[in-house]
């Protein structure tokens, strides 16, 4: 990597992995930038995270008053002018309920908070997280969620797996994905989508907890080097 | 005029309700076992100033479709009443 990207990590009342997004995104060689919730700007950055959480105490949705923060409307701008954002647990959730991605996640199927390190597959190339790797491949990380069914309508769903926007799925350390590795009951074992144009990627697992080969497996390396060298790439 | 309404929220009906379900199952252990297709919903009550009852449900239908409901999820159901009609407290 020849830059040093500069990434946007948002701060909602209730976030609480900020920090750690920072920290994960300075040790793969970007810079972290603080970015508070009544921000009316992102200071130039070149691209964007929404941490994990629980914004607002997940009060009405999860994701649901986050959606509506001042900054919202910034970041709402900077995806449509393809900058690449990334929701990572109730990050995701707030993409989702910002309509900026597809689907919405719910109660967990056995309605417990499910707190562990799961594998995922990687879909496809075609997002800020996986480029640069394989379809087929399988990454550790861990997930904390409550809410991380993923579900859609029907034709919601068809065309997400027919366009191709599914990114990851939960699988067996092998990479089979099946029933008893599907971690909350996601629609397809959906682990994280993008959006159509590519530059907008939401997942339930936490790639930011996942890459100090100290603390346990380093998953999130390979996927935040990704979106690091995306960004670098629009700049 | 002031109104009170009343915003009934559920998910779709195709979706798995995992807090039905849990509902559900539990309800045969306390000796119901005749109950099926628990859903699990959600009430959304408050009072709102506006000219008249057409203004006043074009502004709650709209509160409810953008904030009150995730339509990729659910679906709601808009109930107005003159606010008048409701004996409040101290009044």
């Amino acid at each position: 990597m020849s830059g040093r990207p500069r990434v946007g990590v948002i701060t909602f009342p209730g976030s609480l992995d900020d920090r750690d997004a920072v920290r994960a995104v300075a040790s793969m060689g970007g810079s972290g930038v603080r970015i508070w919730h009544r921000d009316r700007d992102l200071d130039g950055v070149d691209a964007v995270i929404l941490p994990g959480g629980f914004s607002y105490g997940d009060y009405l949705r999860t994701g649901a008053i986050a959606r509506f923060a001042p900054v919202m409307e910034e970041v709402r701008r900077f995806a449509d002018r393809g900058g690449p954002v990334l929701g990572i647990c109730n990050g995701f959730q707030i993409l989702c309920e910002a309509g900026l991605l597809p689907g919405a996640l719910i109660r967990n199927r056995q309605l417990r908070f499910v707190c562990r390190f799961v594998h995922v597959r990687v879909e496809t190339s075609r997002s800020p997280i996986t480029t640069g790797l394989v379809p087929g491949e399988v990454l550790p990380v861990p997930v904390k969620h409550g809410e991380g069914q993923f579900v859609a309508a029907d034709e919601d769903l068809e065309r997400v797996e027919q366009e191709g926007l599914v990114v990851l799925r939960y699988c067996g350390p092998d990479g089979t994905v099946d029933d008893r590795h599907n971690v909350n009951g996601s629609l397809g074992a959906i682990a994280g989508v993008r959006n159509e144009a590519g530059n907008v990627v939401g997942l339930m697992p936490h790639p930011e907890h996942a890459v100090d080969p100290d603390v346990g497996p380093t998953g999130g390396q390979p996927m935040l080097a990704s979106f690091l060298s995306y960004a670098l790439a629009r700049v | 005029m002031r109104f009170h309404a009343q915003v009934v929220v559920r998910l779709k009906p195709g979706l798995l309700d995992p807090q039905g379900k849990a509902v559900e199952g539990s309800l045969p252990a306390m000796g119901w076992r005749n109950v099926s297709n628990v859903r699990v919903g959600k009430q959304i009550e408050f009072e709102l100033e506006a000219p008249d009852e057409r203004a006043a449900a074009a502004q709650v239908n709209d509160m409810a479709a953008r904030l009150l409901s995730n339509p990729v999820i659910e679906v709601y159901a808009v109930e107005l009443r003159t606010a008048s009609a409701i004996p409040t407290d101290g009044a």
